[in-house]
């Protein structure tokens, strides 16, 4: 009861703050198991956070009805944008995305996804993408690895195409004017596993699936391609400084499906903000170098609507 | 030395009174987890995982530990009983376990299972602990090409073998590819075979459903078609005696199973891409090729249930490998134990035996204990198994359909599974009467996956040179071994016809 109380509490402060819906109605609350649906398989970075969610949403006890996660990964998140485009019951459900929430609709007209009617609940923060190689290359500088590139015949692995890397990776080709042979994998663990064991030369990956092996020393980071130097990798340079107007993130934001009632939504977004403030989440998004970046839902709406046109450009630029 | 110390510590950690309660319940809940079809050691470990968080971190591996176990021993269970595979892993089980069961030897079915799966879980302990930082380099030298030619060796087991009719179970092998196609394509993220635009088969075609359609419903319509109804009843029979017996004859028949089962289990375990389910499945395959009369595999050769259950407890302490090593899960069932990890705080990967020794020995000490518990409840059990089977056909038969159904929705929570499974339960029954073997389809649905991409990855990798599969030093031998394997019957063949014979030995 005590839990209710507080939540209800939490609850209206927040609705008073957002300015919207106050009234005497009493807080929406999930009446069943709350469908969380992933937008990735099992094991990789994406269904690590969710899961990380559910187990602070658990032990915190912050729901009345538990989250059931639900991975659904095929076809670049596709199944999981159908499965809550049609989904029945709109407020027991919500996804946990990546920027495949706006690839994948672009590069699938033929699905019928329009990402603007998906009712925002939280950007938990964005996850920063670096280039790295294996250390037996020799690479240390972003300019040996561009040599090294030129002499062709480069191989570099990723998550698939149309996907975060590739379009950071294409970035790169046509900036730089590369070619190189790019190998698509599962998932962002299998691909730095791959780099580790030298089966591809070079990656571009989120640090939290590459830094058990940094951390042993079997591969070196050269570039990062976030705005600015990131805390946990001081001496790495960003594309910025070396001359190229480009910085590219993966969004992990938790999403409603269409046709949420406000009620849920609100009920969806106080629960994240609460997990967002728990010290387990601060403390995962620093060492997993995610970076902080809160967004309100309405400027979750115009952030998804800015994402939507560069990732069209981007896609574009890769002749998707 | 220094491990032998901090395995010591785990075991003995394993042993106090609160932690040994833990693996009791632990692998009592497993057992029964693993032999509701369906629900598997993932399911188990996922509906747990949260409530490991009232406990410390070291009980709550250990709890974990105990339900993997328990759960990986009760697959078994429903395959041998019901002929419903009760997990994933346990597919391979069914193909002579349930044969057994229907000869009134369940009881020698169950035994075998438990005692080749303590072996399996034994010896892959036994191996982790003396070789795990060395392996985890063999399973980064795993690229494509080399992942591929281990499932093309796969693939060669089961066709290469003699007893079967070698086209019908290419056939066989083709159905399960096609249906293992069926959803997005991985490589390119187009959808694929996605049937009259129905939006259930984007998911793909989860092989669960397959195995328990074929096995489940298929063998209920088999047995009511060739009962026509008469009310019948398995005999089984069950004393102290019984199992002793049953432990000698199922260790005598089934020790060269279960010797495969245990090491090819484990290694394949090993390996990121593969997991417990690929591992039985090639050890039943390995274990009929080079048994002293492969014909008796397929109709209740205890060999046949000893090798998939010896690997996929095996395979279960191997997949903990790549995971805890490389950080990278190699069963569904250890992707929900590496989110358990991080929100302990641990970070797998190739730092974790030296920054977190306690951690991973504590682990590896829980599983030789949870190993033994789980032998133990499992054999108390298994006159209650004994008991069911001696149910009416009448009352079993539906019973099975109903856990059949249970299973097929479990597996993606979609009713759309469920007719599916329905349909391949009827093509099964007519398939089996025109003598069409049905585990290679199973295994080809679920080494397909595995196979079809790392064999495009490999081909990118080599700008279409198929020579990639033969140049390199680890894929090069395992797929020149596999080609002979799959040339070997046909050389048979053109032998026997030279001869003058007809007919060939079985």
């Amino acid at each position: 009861m005590k839990i209710t109380k507080r939540l209800f509490v939490k609850l209206a402060g927040a609705t008073a703050l957002a300015g919207a819906l106050a009234g005497p109605a009493a807080a929406w609350e999930p009446t069943k198991p709350v469908d969380f649906v992933i937008m990735a398989g099992a094991g990789g970075g994406a269904d690590q956070i969710a899961r990380f969610l559910q187990s602070v949403a658990e032990k915190k006890d912050l729901m009345n009805r538990p989250l059931v996660p639900n991975n659904k990964g095929g076809g670049s998140g596709a199944e999981a944008l159908i499965a809550l485009n049609t989904s029945r019951d709109p407020d027991h459900t919500i996804l946990v995305t990546l920027n495949s929430f706006f690839t994948t609709p672009l590069r699938q007209e033929n699905l019928g996804i329009d990402v603007m009617t998906f009712s925002p609940v939280a950007m938990m923060g964005v996850d920063p993408f670096i280039l790295w190689v294996h250390k037996d290359s020799g690479i240390t500088t972003f300019e040996e690895w561009l040599e090294e590139v030129k002499k062709g015949g480069y191989v570099m692995g990723g998550t698939g195409k149309g996907q975060e890397d590739s379009l950071v990776i294409t970035y790169l080709e046509q900036a730089f004017d590369l070619d190189i042979k790019y190998i698509p994998y599962k998932g962002g663990g299998d691909v730095a596993k791959d780099l580790a064991g030298k089966q591809v030369m070079a990656t571009v990956n989120n640090p939290s699936e590459t830094k058990g092996f940094y951390a042993n020393g079997d591969v070196v980071p050269l570039l990062s391609f976030s705005d600015e130097r990131m805390e946990a990798f001081p001496d790495v340079p960003t594309l910025k400084e070396k001359g190229a107007d480009f910085s590219y993130y993966n969004q992990r934001a938790v999403v409603g499906a269409p046709g949420q009632s406000d009620e849920a939504a609100a009920y969806y977004q106080d629960l994240f903000e609460t997990i967002y403030e728990t010290e387990e989440w601060q403390n995962y998004m620093d060492t997993e170098s995610i970076s902080p970046l809160w967004l309100s839902p309405e400027e979750q709406k115009d952030y998804w609507a800015t994402q939507v046109e560069r990732h069209k450009e981007l896609l574009a630029a890769m002749g998707e | 030395m220094e491990i032998l110390g901090l395995l010591t510590d785990g075991v003995l950690v394993s042993l106090m009174p609160i932690n040994i309660l833990l693996i009791v319940i632990g692998v009592t809940l497993g057992l029964f987890i693993g032999a509701m079809p369906g629900l598997g050691s993932v399911n188990g470990v996922a509906i747990l995982l949260p409530i490991t968080f009232l406990v410390p971190p070291g009980s709550a591996i250990i709890f974990l530990a105990a339900i993997y176990y328990g759960a990986m021993y009760g697959g078994a269970i429903s395959s041998i009983t019901l002929g419903i595979p009760g997990a994933s892993t346990a597919v391979a089980t069914t193909f002579d376990g349930r044969p057994l069961a229907m000869k009134g030897r369940a009881s020698l079915a169950l035994v075998t299972a438990a005692l080749a799966s303590f072996i399996g879980g034994t010896v892959s302990n036994v191996l982790f602990t003396i070789f795990a930082p060395m392996l985890a380099k063999v399973a980064l030298a795993f690229g494509p090409p080399e992942i591929f030619a281990l499932m093309l060796l796969a693939f060669a087991t089961f066709v290469g073998l003699g007893g079967d009719d070698i086209p019908k179970t290419i056939l066989s092998i083709c159905l399960g590819l096609v249906f293992a196609a069926v959803g997005f394509d991985e490589i390119s993220g187009a959808p694929r075979l996605v049937f009259f635009d129905i939006p259930g088969f984007l998911h793909g075609i989860n092989f669960l459903v397959l195995a328990i359609g074929v096995y489940g419903i298929g063998e209920m319509i088999w047995t009511i078609e060739s009962t026509r109804g008469e009310i019948t009843t398995t005999e089984a029979k069950m004393s102290v005696k019984g199992i002793v017996n049953d432990s000698k004859e199922g260790m005598k028949r089934g020790w060269k199973g279960t010797a495969i089962g245990s090491f090819l289990g484990f290694f394949v375990g090993i390996l990121p891409a593969a997991g417990a389910t690929p591992g039985s499945l090639m050890s039943y395959g390995v274990a009929k090729m080079v048994a002293r009369k492969p014909g008796e595999f397929g109709k209740g050769h205890p060999g046949g249930v000893a090798a998939p259950e010896a690997a996929n407890n095996s395979a279960s302490t191997g997949a903990m490998l790549p995971m805890l090593t490389l950080g990278i899960p190699g069963s569904p069932t250890t992707a929900i134990l590496l989110g358990g990890m991080v929100i302990w705080g641990l970070t797998p990967g190739p730092r974790l035996f030296i920054e977190q020794p306690d951690f991973v020995w504590g682990l590896i000490g829980s599983f030789y204990v949870s190993n033994f518990f789980a032998v133990l409840v499992n054999l108390a059990f298994i006159p209650l198994f004994i008991w069911m089977l001696r149910m009416p056909f009448t009352v079993l038969a539906p019973l099975i359909f109903v856990l059949s159904v249970v299973g097929g929705y479990a597996a993606t929570q979609d009713m759309h599974d469920v007719w599916l499974m329905l349909a391949f339960g009827f093509g099964a029954f007519f398939l089996r009467k025109l003598d069409y073997p049905l585990a290679p389809a199973v295994l080809a649905i679920v080494l397909g996956p595995i196979a079809e991409p790392t064999l495009r990855q490999s081909l990118l990798l080599s700008s279409g040179d198929a020579t990639i599969f033969f140049t390199r030093p680890i894929a090069g031998p395992i797929t020149i071994i596999a080609i002979i394997l799959i040339l070997l019957p046909l050389l048979k063949f053109i032998r026997d016809k030279f001869s003058g014979k007809t007919k060939r030995e079985v």
